[in-house]
């Protein structure tokens, strides 16, 4: 092991603060899954990966523009995520807690492996000229399409958050997910609660799989690599915590980032699980959670 | 009375199915015979998640972690070693046994449970196939191949799948029996107490974090000796499929299926998903991922409708027709 030289730690930080950007997006769907129904979706990562074949689809078969796409699937992930939680999550609201993660994953492995009978596992990759532009600054080499990823993803949970923060509705999901009993109380349709909620969840991550896809690979399996770091930063943030998945989602992908440049190959996900572990263990209810006594 | 006769009859069956099977492999052929050792081998591996997972009802989503250790030791130990491939099977299960201990300590002492338990265990499977990668990358790219050293029980090596399938029964049944063991004594119910409320057995005195970590050895050291029979089977050994999350799934899904927390329920979901993963496979031959996409689709219906696994709802059936009764 040698030490990186302060460029390369320039890059690494920058490039990791933007790749968080995209993290935030995907574990703050995760999260508001999970505060609102206390349901851990390993089906997220499928949801992203179908955001991303839609963006991808999108382009090559119709030429719509990858930015464009967001408007297709946003509404095609929220409609998803309500006909899913409807037909299948809602049966298992009540059920033991592994049952629920059973039943996501079942879901997760029905769409992955439906995806690879469609798709082929072929890695693509949107071939746009203007999304391989990158601009240096100093010594720093920033790529576009993961600047305009990090500035939507922050748009996007800015807008979340002025809807669950101002709307009725968005106050009805947060009476929910803090006080089930007093929400049912003042007569809130939680079943309702509960779809909308799951869709806004999908199609966050929706947003956030069209946006990956203007650098990423995509691929069936492709969800899996993000999904396991939303759920780092999940519970780094504090389990249901939406500032807390936004500043964890910019921690992790620094961490991951920064780990990358000291450490070879694969190993930088290592350092991912070793935090989580960690984070698990000493602080599970998140750097910014309060204790939660129940 | 009526039990007696209970208990003749479940003798009088395992009997019949155990001499059924001893049969098998005089009428059926290479394929079919693979078929079969398969529904035992994940009966075994079920049965050892089982203890853990449906007993003492902590829910490991990682138990790729020991069957990848049991495999990588015995293989390690046997080429590098010349280390007797049964010796590295206990020794293999030793290893893994000292990790389940070292995880299941961290995790139950700090409280972690369900489905946190759960992605603690994803996470130490993945820390570890993370770190097989990094290791085989320069040494053994191709993956590691265990020599050929011809037709003999002593190296547990077989140039036809008999051998196999007489050595998978053989574990199947040990595991079967232990299970069935466990069950019928104390063990088993401090295991069911601490499954079905924590607390409450806490209170009445059972030593909850002791409980959870004997049934994490017994499952760890079952499964890591389970890698050593899928190394010696097929001869070859890398990090995706047998570090793999796909193993730690495949792992839990027949007991899941068949009825987590019940003897046999392990066999039955290891019986049916090995089927009907053949049966389609050759019905959309060339699609890869089609068998997985079953499994999906049977996790999911299982899960609404039979949330206990088939033998579970069995169960509950048969209780409430013999109260009728």
């Amino acid at each position: 092991m040698s030490l990186p030289g302060l460029p390369l730690l320039l890059q690494s930080i920058v490039s990791g603060i933007l790749m968080g950007g995209v993290y935030s997006l995907v574990a703050i769907g995760l999260t508001l899954i999970f505060g609102v129904m206390k349901i851990i979706n390993f089906a997220h990562g499928s949801f992203m990966m179908l955001g991303m074949f839609t963006t991808y689809w999108a382009f090559v078969l119709l030429g719509i523009d990858p930015y464009l796409s967001l408007l297709l699937s946003i509404p095609i992930l929220f409609l998803l995520g309500l006909v899913v939680e409807r037909v299948l999550i809602s049966q298992v609201l009540d059920a033991p807690e592994h049952n629920q993660l059973l039943l996501t994953l079942g879901i997760s492995l029905l769409i992955e492996n439906f995806a690879l009978f469609l798709w082929s596992p072929n890695f693509r990759t949107l071939d746009i000229g203007y999304l391989k532009k990158a601009t240096t600054i100093g010594t720093v080499m920033v790529s576009f399409p993961k600047v305009i990823a990090f500035l939507f993803a922050f748009l996007l949970t800015g807008v979340l958050y002025y809807f669950l923060k101002y709307t009725d509705l968005g106050k009805a999901i947060r009476a929910s997910s803090e006080e089930k009993e007093g929400a049912l109380t003042v007569g809130i349709n939680l079943r309702r609660i509960y779809y909308v909620a799951f869709g806004i969840g999908t199609a966050c991550v929706g947003a956030a799989g069209s946006l990956a896809a203007t650098f990423f690979y995509v691929n069936p399996h492709v969800g899996g690599i993000f999904v396991i770091t939303a759920f780092v930063v999940v519970v780094l943030g504090g389990m249901g915590n939406f500032i807390g998945a936004l500043v964890g989602g910019l921690l992790i992908g620094l961490a991951e980032s920064v780990a990358a440049a000291f450490v070879p190959g694969q190993l930088k996900q290592f350092v991912i699980y070793f935090i989580f572990i960690l984070v698990l263990l000493f602080k599970p209810e998140g750097l910014f959670g309060r204790s939660r006594e129940e | 009375m009526r039990n007696n006769r209970e208990r003749t009859l479940a003798w009088i069956g395992a009997l019949a199915g155990g001499l059924f099977f001893l049969v098998l492999p005089r009428f059926i052929g290479g394929y079919f015979l693979h078929l079969v050792t398969m529904i035992f081998f994940f009966t075994y591996l079920g049965s050892a998640w089982n203890i853990l997972g449906g007993y003492a009802g902590q829910f490991s989503f990682g138990h790729a972690a020991f069957f990848g250790i049991g495999a990588f030791t015995s293989t390690i130990l046997q080429i590098h070693f010349g280390v007797n491939p049964w010796i590295g099977m206990f020794l293999g299960g030793t290893v893994g046994l000292l990790l389940g201990l070292f995880v299941g300590s961290l995790s139950f002492r700090y409280g972690l449970r369900g489905p946190y338990f759960a992605l603690a265990m994803l996470a130490v499977a993945e820390m570890l196939r993370l770190l097989a990668v990094e290791w085989m990358a320069v040494k053994y790219p191709l993956g590691i191949t265990i020599p050929l050293k011809g037709n003999s029980l002593l190296a547990f090596q077989f140039t036809t799948k008999v051998p196999y399938y007489y050595i998978a029964f053989a574990m199947m049944i040990l595991v079967l029996y232990l299970t069935h063991a466990i069950e019928r004594r104390r063990l088993g119910s401090y295991f069911l107490a601490i499954r079905e409320n924590e607390g409450a057995a806490d209170a009445l005195g059972v030593n909850v974090f002791r409980y959870k970590l004997i049934a994490m050895a017994i499952s760890a050291f079952l499964t890591a000796a389970g890698g050593t029979f899928y190394a010696q089977y097929y001869l070859m050994i890398e990090e995706e499929s047998t570090f793999g999350t796909g193993v730690s799934i495949e792992v839990l899904l027949g007991p899941i299926i068949g009825g987590a927390g019940t003897v046999l329920g392990p066999f039955v979901g290891a019986a049916i998903l090995e089927l009907l993963s053949e049966g389609t496979r050759n019905l959309l031959k060339g699609y890869s991922g089609v068998h997985l996409m079953v499994y999906g689709a049977i996790l999911i219906v299982v899960i609404i409708f039979l949330p206990k696994g088939i033998l579970g709802g069995l169960q509950t059936a048969y209780r409430r027709l013999s109260r009728v009764w």
